[in-house]
């Protein structure tokens, strides 16, 4: 790692205030893909800002009847929350797809949301990428692209983001809260949180520099089935191919898909057609695909349809 | 230790690199130009104060010193293992405040005040914790070095199970138990070259059951 100086936060606004004052900074909480990345120069900050301690880690209901989770609670804290569990499964059931349970002891809701991709152009610094260095052009496009993005994607990146969680908050229209420097909050739907590459892939969030996550809210549980599933090349500890999160009830379903695009994708459009075919018909209307990923159109559509039997069974 | 014809693994190591200093000569002359680029700015150290296996350690650290690292090159408990230091291999788990954890991800300055727990604080070659004993008595491993991240991982992985938290493979969300499809999920962080696997699960539900 490069060298780096650290502090304890005390705050958040303090935090923001710190990384503010520290242009090359980063908050690190979780640090499980922080220090990854920074162990293979991907990441070089010069100062850390350990956000661990400001008591973000509760999760606790909301006047309106949803929940706010707390920025730090773990991951496996969230998957195993009573409430959760009960009311938003979806969201218990994509968390327990998502990496070992070392990792999800560590891994907080706001550092998951904020994963990087896993490309592995971008973690193959002898490989030019546009998202690691901007403007150096990107190996994926023609290169062994199979798990990369076929939805959204730009001709400067085709990465995809590889959280499980993400997908499920998505599926749930959580917000995410923040603060930045000034104290200044704010919430912003998942939906516009995260970016899609254009031409600055670099850039994946709307967050501006300094602004701290505080939390993710959740709106009143939708009822219904709740269904998470994953198509993997293993087993267990392993990025998605396809996933589907689903909500099924009585007059409504709700879909979004993980492994498809540089966020979590969910086109609300196709929620009102029925089976999977035409679902998936609408969702991956727009994919551009290559001879590697091609496949998964398919798979897109049959773990879609494997889904709806699973909800009528 | 004491008795000088008790060779460990690591003495035998320290001697054979000697032995082959001169076929591992190229790669050691490579290793310091990295090293170069890091030490022209050194940052300042910091104090680090940890519980490890119950006994009270006080450090000073650079802060990029991973608690894997701290635990193996600073305290010299070299049971915890360094396999992939990216968080794949499972073979640095340690149990921090009660939770598994990998030890190469995380860094020591995080952990001021925490409390770890390795696997020299498990057991002793004269007390053997059970899941220690259950992993020599079923053969769950060859080559040991994923052993210790398996067995700190086991333990804690059993008190996960115990307090009722979910898995991907669990049906109810509301009602977790034990059963082999469940040890095998919860430990697809921990790797094994040898592909001890079916010991390992042998020694996990006998520790379970006892």
């Amino acid at each position: 790692m490069r060298p780096f100086t650290y502090e304890r936060a005390a705050s958040a606004q303090a935090a923001a205030q710190a990384a503010v004052a520290y242009p090359n900074s980063k908050f690190i909480a979780g640090g499980t893909n922080l220090l990854d990345l920074m162990k293979l120069q991907i990441e070089t900050p010069t100062h850390l800002i350990d956000v661990n301690h400001l008591g973000l880690d509760r999760i606790e209901k909301t006047p309106d009847g949803g929940l706010r989770i707390g920025a730090h609670v773990r991951n496996t804290d969230l998957a195993a929350d009573k409430v959760v569990r009960r009311d938003y499964a979806v969201l218990s059931r994509a968390l327990v797809s998502g990496a070992s349970g070392q990792l999800r002891n560590k891994a907080t809701t706001a550092g998951n949301l904020l994963q990087r991709t896993r490309c592995p152009y971008f973690y193959d610094m002898s490989k030019p990428c546009n998202k690691r260095k901007p403007g150096s052009g990107c190996a994926a496009i023609g290169g062994f692209n199979r798990n990369l993005a076929i939805l959204g994607a730009s001709d400067a990146c085709i990465a995809t983001h590889p959280s499980d969680m993400a997908v499920a908050m998505r599926l749930l229209d959580a917000r995410v809260e923040t603060v930045d420097s000034h104290g200044v909050t704010r919430a912003v739907p998942i939906a516009q949180f995260h970016r899609l590459p254009g031409d600055t892939p670099h850039i994946e969030t709307v967050l501006q520099p300094g602004e701290l996550i505080t939390a993710v809210s959740l709106p009143k549980p939708l009822g219904g089935r709740h269904l998470y599933r994953k198509v993997r090349d293993r087993a267990s500890y392993a990025f998605a191919n396809v996933s589907v999160a689903a909500v099924i009830g009585d007059g409504f379903q709700h879909f979004a898909f993980g492994g498809l695009a540089h966020k979590p994708w969910r086109v609300e459009a196709a929620e009102g057609f029925s089976g999977a075919d035409a679902i998936a018909e609408a969702v991956l209307s727009g994919a551009r695909t290559t001879p590697h990923n091609a496949f998964k159109t398919v798979l897109t559509r049959r773990t879609l349809g494997a889904v709806l039997r699973e909800a009528r069974a | 230790m004491s008795d000088p014809n008790d060779v460990t693994r690591r003495t035998l190591l320290a001697g054979s690199a000697v032995a082959a200093g001169i076929a591992t000569a190229p790669a050691l002359a490579r290793e310091p130009v990295a090293s170069r680029k890091t030490s022209s700015r050194m940052t300042p150290k910091m104090p680090v104060s940890l519980t490890v296996n119950g006994q009270a350690e006080a450090l000073t650290l650079d802060p990029r010193v991973t608690l894997l690292d701290a635990l193996r090159e600073h305290l010299h408990l070299t049971g915890s293992k360094k396999g992939c230091d990216h968080g794949q291999c499972g073979a640095c788990t340690v149990i921090v405040n009660g939770r598994r954890i990998n030890s190469c991800l995380t860094l020591a300055v995080m952990h001021d005040g925490d409390h770890v727990t390795t696997i020299e604080g498990l057991g002793s070659p004269e007390k053997l914790h059970p899941m220690q004993a259950a992993f020599v008595k079923h053969d769950g491993f060859q080559c040991g070095y994923c052993t210790p991240g398996q067995i700190c991982s086991s333990v804690a992985m059993l008190g996960e199970i115990k307090d009722g938290i979910p898995s991907h493979v669990t049906d109810d969300l509301t009602h977790v138990e034990f059963s082999d499809s469940e040890v095998r999920e919860r430990m697809s962080g921990n790797i094994c070259r040898c592909a001890a696997y079916p010991n390992i699960i042998a020694a996990i539900r006998e520790v379970h059951e006892a």
